[in-house]
Formats: C-alpha cells, sequence, structure tokens
C-alpha cells in the first residue's frame, strides 16, 4: 500500500471520506476478526469445537466492504470466510463464538448451522446456507424489493471465485441488469475453490464477466483496503442513484486450508502459501495509521489487551451456554402463529 | 353464483390479492404484455404495471432465486414457472433455500413465496410438457405443496399460499384450465392449506386423489352408480403436503376400501404415503388390500396419441378400478 506522504498531509482515507476515527476503527475490525479467526482454529484443533472455517488474510478488503456501506438501510448477504465482514456490520464476537460452539443462543441459528453460515435480521445480515452462490439471486431479490418501494436499500453479496462459476451467479447479475437493481457483487477471489485453483476453474477474469451483463466489473486488490473501501464507497453510490449493479472481483489468496477438514499441502507448496502471508496487509495497514500519526505501539498494546480479553470472555459464555434442547427441533419448520392461509 | 373457468379462477385469485396488498407481485417468463403462455396473467400488467407483473430473463433458477430474495425482504412473490417440466433448475434453490430459511435461521428470517407450476398431461406436451414433478418435492419439509381440481378451489387455495407466512408450491393442472368450470363467489373466501373436500359421499369404496384425474374418477364413479349402485365416496386431498392424515382416515374408514390416484407415476409418489398412513392406523379395518392406480413407472409420457393415452388415467381406467375394488 502506498502512503499519502506528500508534504500537505492528505492522507489517502481522508481523500476517501473517512475520518481518522473510522480509518482506525477499520484496523481495529480487522484484528478482531483476525483473533477470533485464529482462537476458531484454535478451538477446533483442541477438539473443544466441531469445525472452524477461515477468512485470515481476506478481512482487511472484509471489513473495508462493510465500512462502505449503509448500516441502517442496506441488506448484506456474506459468504461463509466473511468474519472482518460481519463484525463490521456490528455481530459481536460472542455471537460469533456461540456460532462456533453451536449454542442455543447463537443468532444465527441457534447452533443449527456450521459456524459461518451468518444471519441476522437485526443486522440485515440475510441467513444464507451451505450450497454455494444460492445467496447470488436473493441479493438481486433484496435489491428488486427496494426498487419496487422506492427504499434507499443497495444489496451487497460476496461469494468466492469458485462461486463464480455456478449459474445462479450467471443467472442473478443478468436479471440485476436488465432490471438495473440496486446490487453490488462481490467475488473474494481467493485463487482456490478448495482444492482447485484459478486456473482450472476459469480462463478469464472474473470482473471481465460483468461487460456481459452491461454493467462494470472492477477487479482491486485485496491487500489495499482503502482501494477496496473506495470502490466499494463508489458502487454503492452507483446503485443508490438508480445506476445499476457493479461486480467488485477482490483479489486476495486464501492462506489457511479450505477449512480444519482439509489438509491444503496435499495440492499447493508452503513456499506458495509463505510467499502471500507475507503480502498480508493488516500489518502494512497498522503501519499506514502509524506513519499518519494515527497508531502507536502502545495503542496496540492495549488493543491487543483488549481484544484478548473480549474473545475470552465470548469463548468463556459460549462454552457454557446450553445447546438449543432437543425438544426444539420441530420448531419453525413452518410458522408457528397461524396466519389466515393455513 | 358466477360459473368460471379453472384458469380464470387462477387469474383472479392474483389480481384481487395483487388489488389487496402491494407486496404482492407476479414474475416469470413471458407474464407480461403476452399474459403468460396459457394466458394465467393476462391483463395483469396492463392494471398493475411493468413492475408488479414482470417478465424475468429465461433462468428459472433467478425467478425461484430473486423471488426468495424479495420474499425475505418482506415482499409476496408468486414466481411462475412455464411449465413445472421446467421448474429443475429451480429446485436447489426451492429445497436448500425457502424450504429451511425460516428452519435454518431459528425463525428470524421467513420465505412467504408462492411458486405456481402448471403440471399435467393430455396436451400432447411430449415428455417436457406434461409431466407430474409433485413426489420431486413432496417429503421436503418446509415447503407447503397444493394442487387443486376445480376452480372454487384453484381461486381459494391460490389465496392462502399467497397468504400463508411459509413457501407454497401451487400445482395447478393445464388439462384443468380450460375444460374445468364450477361455481366461484364473488366475495373475498380462502380455502384452507392442509384439510382435505369429500367431493362425493359413498359407501362402497373410497377414492383419494388430487388434481384431474379427480374428475376422471367423479365421472366414473356416476356411472358406477346407476349401472351397478355402487356408491363411491371421493376425497379430493387438495393440499398434498401438510396432507390431511384425519380426512384420509375418515375417507378410508368410511368404506373399508381404498384406491388412491394420481398422475404422476406410482413408485415414490404422493399415493405411496398416503398408502402408508392408512396402513399405519387403519389396516385392520380394510377390507380390500389398498389399491393404487397411477401414472405408469416410464420418464414421462410420449406425444404419440396412442401413447398419451395408454400414459394417463381416465374414465374408463377409473371405472374398471373402481369396480374390481368394490367388487373384493
Amino acid at each position: 500500500m502506498k502512503q499519502a506522504g506528500s508534504v500537505q498531509q492528505t492522507h489517502r482515507h481522508t481523500a476517501l471520506g473517512l475520518s481518522d476515527e473510522r480509518a482506525v476503527e477499520m484496523y481495529k475490525t480487522m484484528m478482531l476478526a483476525r483473533r477470533f479467526d485464529e482462537r476458531g482454529q484454535l478451538l477446533q484443533r483442541a477438539g473443544k469445537v466441531n469445525f472452524h472455517i477461515s477468512g485470515i488474510t481476506q478481512e482487511p478488503s472484509q471489513v473495508a466492504m462493510g465500512f462502505a456501506m449503509d448500516l441502517k438501510n442496506d441488506w448484506f448477504l456474506p459468504y461463509y470466510r466473511d468474519y472482518g465482514f460481519v463484525l463490521s456490520l456490528g455481530m459481536t464476537v460472542k455471537e460469533l463464538m456461540l456460532s462456533v460452539y453451536a449454542k442455543g443462543e447463537d443468532p444465527n441459528s441457534a447452533g443449527r448451522q456450521m459456524p459461518g453460515h451468518f444471519g441476522s435480521k437485526r443486522l440485515r445480515i440475510v441467513t444464507g446456507s451451505s450450497p454455494v452462490t444460492t445467496q447470488v439471486p436473493h441479493a438481486t431479490g433484496f435489491a428488486l424489493a427496494a426498487k419496487m418501494r422506492g427504499e434507499p436499500s443497495v444489496a451487497i453479496v460476496t461469494f468466492g471465485d469458485g462461486s463464480s462459476n455456478q449459474g445462479d451467479f450467471h443467472e442473478g447479475c443478468n436479471f440485476a441488469g436488465v432490471h438495473q437493481l440496486p446490487v453490488i457483487f462481490v467475488c473474494e477471489n481467493n485463487q482456490y475453490a478448495i482444492s482447485m485453483p484459478l486456473e482450472k476453474q476459469t480462463r478469464g477474469r472474473i470482473c471481465d464477466r460483468a461487460l456481459g451483463y452491461g454493467f462494470p466489473g472492477i477487479r482491486v486488490d485485496g491487500n489495499d483496503p482503502l482501494e477496496v473501501y473506495r470502490v466499494v464507497s463508489e458502487a454503492r453510490e452507483r446503485a443508490a442513484s438508480g445506476q445499476g449493479p457493479t461486480l467488485i472481483e477482490i483479489m486476495t489468496y486464501r492462506v489457511t486450508a479450505h477449512s480444519t477438514s482439509d489438509n491444503d499441502l496435499a495440492y499447493r507448496t508452503k513456499e506458495e502459501v509463505d510467499l502471500h502471508k507475507g503480502k498480508d496487509s493488516l500489518p502494512v495497514y497498522k503501519q499506514y495509521l502509524v506513519d499518519a500519526g494515527l497508531w502507536s505501539e502502545e495503542q496496540e498494546a492495549k488493543l491487543q489487551t483488549e481484544i484478548r480479553a473480549i474473545i475470552d470472555e465470548g469463548n468463556e459464555y459460549a462454552e457454557k451456554a446450553a445447546f438449543q434442547p432437543v425438544e426444539d427441533a420441530f420448531r419453525y419448520v413452518y410458522a408457528e402463529q397461524s396466519g389466515e392461509g393455513q | 353464483m358466477p360459473v368460471i373457468e379453472y384458469i380464470d379462477a387462477i387469474r383472479l385469485a392474483m389480481k384481487e390479492e395483487m388489488e389487496r396488498d402491494s407486496d404482492v407481485f407476479v414474475m416469470g417468463e413471458d407474464v407480461g404484455l403476452k399474459g403468460g403462455v396459457f394466458t394465467t396473467t393476462k391483463g395483469l400488467q396492463l392494471q398493475f404495471g411493468e413492475q408488479r407483473v414482470l417478465d424475468a430473463p429465461l433462468a428459472e433458477s433467478a425467478i425461484a432465486g430473486v423471488a426468495i430474495g424479495a420474499a425475505m425482504a418482506g415482499m409476496k412473490p408468486i414466481a411462475e414457472m412455464q411449465y413445472s417440466d421446467f421448474m429443475f433448475p429451480a429446485t436447489n434453490q426451492i429445497i436448500s433455500e425457502a424450504a429451511k430459511i425460516r428452519y435454518r435461521s431459528n425463525n428470524d428470517w421467513d420465505c412467504p413465496i408462492v411458486i405456481r407450476a402448471p403440471i399435467g398431461g393430455g396436451v400432447f406436451g411430449g415428455l417436457y410438457h406434461s409431466q407430474c414433478p409433485e413426489s420431486v418435492f413432496f417429503g421436503t419439509p418446509g415447503l407447503k405443496i397444493v394442487a387443486p381440481s376445480t376452480a372454487y378451489d384453484a381461486k381459494g387455495l391460490l389465496k392462502a399460499a399467497i397468504r400463508d407466512p411459509d413457501p407454497v408450491i401451487f400445482f395447478e393442472n393445464k388439462k384443468c384450465y380450460r375444460l374445468i368450470t364450477d361455481e366461484v363467489p364473488d366475495e373475498d373466501y380462502i380455502v384452507p392449506i392442509g384439510k382435505a373436500n369429500v367431493m362425493r359421499e359413498g359407501s362402497d369404496l373410497t377414492v383419494i386423489g388430487y388434481s384431474m384425474p379427480l374428475h376422471f374418477a367423479m365421472q366414473a364413479a356416476e356411472e358406477l352408480s346407476q349401472e351397478h349402485g355402487i356408491e363411491a365416496h371421493i376425497l379430493d386431498l387438495r393440499t398434498i403436503q401438510p396432507l390431511d392424515r384425519e380426512g384420509i382416515l375418515e375417507a378410508v374408514a368410511k368404506t373399508g376400501k381404498v384406491l388412491i390416484i394420481h398422475e404422476d407415476n406410482k413408485t415414490g409418489g404422493i399415493g405411496a404415503e398416503v398408502a402408508a398412513i392408512i396402513a399405519e392406523e387403519l389396516l385392520y379395518d380394510l377390507d380390500a388390500p389398498i389399491r393404487r392406480l397411477c401414472g405408469p413407472d416410464v420418464p414421462a409420457m410420449p406425444i404419440n396419441p396412442p401413447g398419451e393415452k395408454h400414459f394417463l388415467l381416465n374414465k374408463e381406467k377409473l371405472k374398471t378400478a373402481m369396480l374390481e375394488l368394490a367388487r373384493y
């Protein structure tokens, strides 16, 4: 990332309309996502929880996305690595921990779904599933509803590079293009669909597919969160002003295995992974804040202590919390209050 | 009371619900100016505009998926599948998404969507314009499935489906569209989902089914009554998920003999579940083995007239099966 080191001292975040406080808040959220993610992996390895799926190195761009959106009006359709995204939308570590432990108080699903399957109506985070890309047409539907009702909402949906091959990606994009809907399609291209590298999935650039649907497609470096913030903000502005959808391809890299059930060294080398670990933008963004005079090592130490406490507290709470009673298995198959149609 | 066609009842239900509730809208292929390939939505776009009678690109998964998104956002979409034969690309959206949204979110989100899909043959539609795919969706908890046989039920069940807080598949029979006419009141009414209906009272045997084949059973029943003095009791399931257990058991207990009919093929069909319910609850009250008369276990019906006739149920096939069971 380039520092805006001109003598005028107009920092990049300032030029983008981000206040100093927001720029720092972004960093704190990225770090919180990182530490939560690391703890999730540790808990799985320690046998405390059954499963964890990681978004490490993708958090800076995820957080930048969240910060570019309107939390009061917009709709959010994350995919399963989006801890940074959902934390930036207001989900708490305690709530994520309840999900990791699959406990009854988990607001995402009461411990019914695997971790990483986010959903919270309170936060306008739309419930998701495991068959990938089904959320893309849903986002188009949320945007359609906003347009029909004249609401100022924009829908933003994320998915992986593998998902860009699913029919639902194309169908959802095409529909949104035809009807010029306020929706942002974000491909978090981490270059792997489990074991399949990008070159075995597609020959072209994913962002270029937008051309075929008649709206802009933009590729952005995921290791440059401020640039991600800019691109998403502009896409949001386009959507909100009736200019239709945007496809954004965030270039990133999955440094962890696909999930705790995967051994990634069966299909790629440690050298390749280490190369990308070296490109991690979290320390780079921290340095940017330090250079801008917004962050210090003292603040960093304090932040790490605070995060540690938040995660410990969430962990302890979730570990002790109760599972949903099995008697509740039959609840919410259908609405419990009889409507007129029942 | 006005007598109207089955297809008009469907159109009227949509029109009245759209007038009643501005969140209701229709989306599908050719539903706009053309009014749908069967004219089911004819005139609706002129009345409600392009946004509420929305021509969707030819992509069934998007028709279902976009409707699901809109439903989660608080709208009440009616997604039209042009033919039920073409709804399989939307199956993932229907089974993995619509059916599970309330459950997987522990009641945080819901999905009040209606998916309308024409079923049935007898229109020389060949393999891919004639199918009855009910069994593909049947047995998926979280979905409701209705399949009316009369204009009255078509209107009342569609209104109930639109007002229902959960996803409902509305299987309308394309052979019924213009063939079936009956009395439909002008006043607003609904037919409750989950309630079967006795179409004909009788004491000698019970016929249970849904959709078009019931009309063959009714015709056969009249002839059996006149020619043999045999009185058939006929139950229209109307809703195939959730099944009306009490209604089924009551209808069977009345005669002790039951013939289950549907156009969908026999193996793994709705009839198998109905038979299982009867066997679980009433086996020792039966005076004859449970019988099923259904479409044959072939992939779908051919377009050639003898082949189509061979596949489909008709009055004669029903009459033979009913007489045989009555005499058992």
